[in-house]
């Protein structure tokens, strides 16, 4: 087996890695484009994500009330639903959104930047395109999905209490006493460290996707293409690394 | 000293070679993986020069400015624009030299998400630091006078023809006042008619902006119109160096083919 490739992509994403780094906490700092990037983002995917929360809100309550009534534990259903939701549902669907959303956005339009020579012509006019293209969208999207994961949350359980109180004419305040009080802090820490690092993940891998990519048009969409594919695989390897972590925290 | 008649545009008065060297390169050789692109080119560039690289499609004109501003390493041989050891510079130093010299793209390289505003205003934001937007308005028509395009300040680049592109891309690079310009095929894909006026604009930048320029060009009326020396490269060798009266009727096999159209 050829070594070489693999080594090489290791070195490669090594150094795009400590350029990020290097670049990120030196001055002078891109706070307008981080700005914009962040409010682009969100703009952007803020629909989806409350469709497909709210929708996974009403659905997980459906599913698992059954159960529970077969036990006699139907009143256990909002603890069940927030604890799923805030530890695992609502980080890993807002993950795999974005991903999918801002993943593929971040890759193919650096992708065609770099095809077009755009990326070349901010290089030699010396506007140093790295901190303004790729920083810029890494720190955005590490700050936005810690965000959007809580609001995610917020819909996700809005949609359960829904469900519940069309079956059973159960109070807004009753349903949130019930939440508040089977939430612990740990729950929302973990909750946001999965989203700073799935959002990390999700703007490393699309920059370095799209700011590597080549062989003109057929780039843009392997860069998009890798963008989403690696970074939704990402966002569960990191899902699983986190819960182990969390748990030795338990 | 060259005198361009057939053209019938410029006299081009002073021998630029009695000026200043701006950029030399020395004994440059490029190879991508196999193939050879460039074998061992020396050239000097002197101050107010045009000086024309000319040659076939894939003889690496393009990959010698690239590896002039830092945009691809050479192999081996040395490059020193306007002082500066491009092999030996830190990424600042590199930054602080690509701010004196343009760079004019085959494909225009317009940022297509910005109108052209916005295209010209981002080197003045990013490099002179200039947020007024009355002193960028003032910069940015006078560098869209400067192309003969000042009506296109609101146009995104989807809306612009491939000339207009080129001129921008031009105007770009002219805002921060540049010593050096690089042209990467500047009349490629454009009509004649386009062509001459692209030409005539890379004179006119010369005389206005004091501009040494590289124009690299496989077409020959560009060279006759702009060129005060030209280069031509032959499977990576510099096979030539003349104005454009020396080299018209020349009867070398690689270059003879060039002058016949």
């Amino acid at each position: 087996m050829n070594f070489k490739p693999i080594l090489l992509l290791c070195a490669n994403v090594y150094r795009f890695a400590r350029r990020i780094f290097k670049q990120a906490f030196h001055p002078p700092f891109e706070w307008r484009e981080i700005l914009s990037q962040c409010y682009a983002m969100g703009n952007r995917s803020l629909f989806l994500i409350s469709f497909t929360n709210f929708l996974a809100g009403v659905v997980f309550t459906r599913q698992s009330r059954p159960s529970l009534a077969s036990f006699g534990a139907e009143s256990w259903l909002p603890s069940l639903v927030s604890q799923a939701v805030v530890r695992s549902l609502g980080p890993l669907i807002t993950g795999l959104i974005c991903a999918g959303k801002l993943g593929s956005n971040i890759g193919a339009e650096l992708a065609s930047m770099k095809v077009t020579e755009q990326i070349d012509a901010m290089e030699v006019s010396g506007t140093r395109p790295f901190s303004f293209l790729v920083v810029s969208r890494v720190a955005a999207t590490t700050l936005m999905l810690p965000l959007l994961v809580v609001y995610a949350d917020m819909v996700s359980l809005f949609g359960s209490y829904l469900t519940v109180h069309f079956m059973n004419n159960t109070s807004f305040r009753l349903y949130f006493n019930d939440v508040s009080g089977h939430i612990t802090y740990l729950d929302i820490f973990s909750s946001l460290i999965k989203a700073t690092f799935f959002g990390f993940a999700i703007g490393f891998v699309s920059s370095y996707a799209g700011y590597n990519s080549e062989n003109g048009t057929i780039g843009v969409g392997k860069a998009a293409n890798i963008a989403v594919v690696v970074s939704m695989v990402m966002i569960f390897v990191i899902d699983l690394l986190t819960l182990q972590f969390i748990n030795l925290l338990r | 000293m060259t005198t361009n008649t057939a053209a019938g545009h410029s006299e081009k008065k002073g021998d630029p070679k009695r000026h200043p060297v701006v950029a030399s390169v020395r004994n440059l050789k490029k190879d991508f993986g196999e193939q050879k692109v460039l074998a061992d080119i020396s050239l000097d560039l002197h101050e107010t020069e045009n000086l024309v690289i000319l040659g076939r499609s894939g003889t690496g004109k393009s990959v010698l400015i690239k590896c002039m501003v830092g945009l691809i390493r050479a192999d081996a041989g040395e490059v020193t624009v306007l002082g500066y050891d491009v092999n030996t510079l830190t990424p600042e130093q590199l930054n602080e030299m690509r701010q004196q010299i343009g760079f004019s793209f085959q494909s225009s390289a317009l940022y297509d998400s910005m109108t052209v505003r916005e295209n010209l205003a981002f080197p003045l934001k990013r490099n002179l630091k200039i947020y007024d937007r009355k002193q960028q308005d003032e910069m940015i028509n006078t560098a869209l006078q400067d192309v003969g395009l000042e009506n296109t300040a609101g146009k995104m680049p989807a809306e612009l023809s491939g000339g207009m592109k080129k001129r921008i891309g031009i105007a770009r690079t002219l805002i921060l006042n540049p010593k050096i310009m690089l042209y990467d095929e500047p009349t490629a894909g454009l009509d004649p008619m386009t062509s001459t006026e692209i030409n005539e604009l890379i004179l006119k930048v010369r005389e206005k902006y004091k501009t040494s320029s590289i124009i690299i060009t496989h077409d020959i009326s560009c060279a006759r119109q702009t060129s005060d020396r030209i280069i031509a490269l032959v499977n990576g060798l510099n096979k030539a160096e003349a104005t454009f009266g020396e080299l018209e009727h020349t009867e070398d096999p690689d270059l003879a083919p060039f002058f016949k159209y």
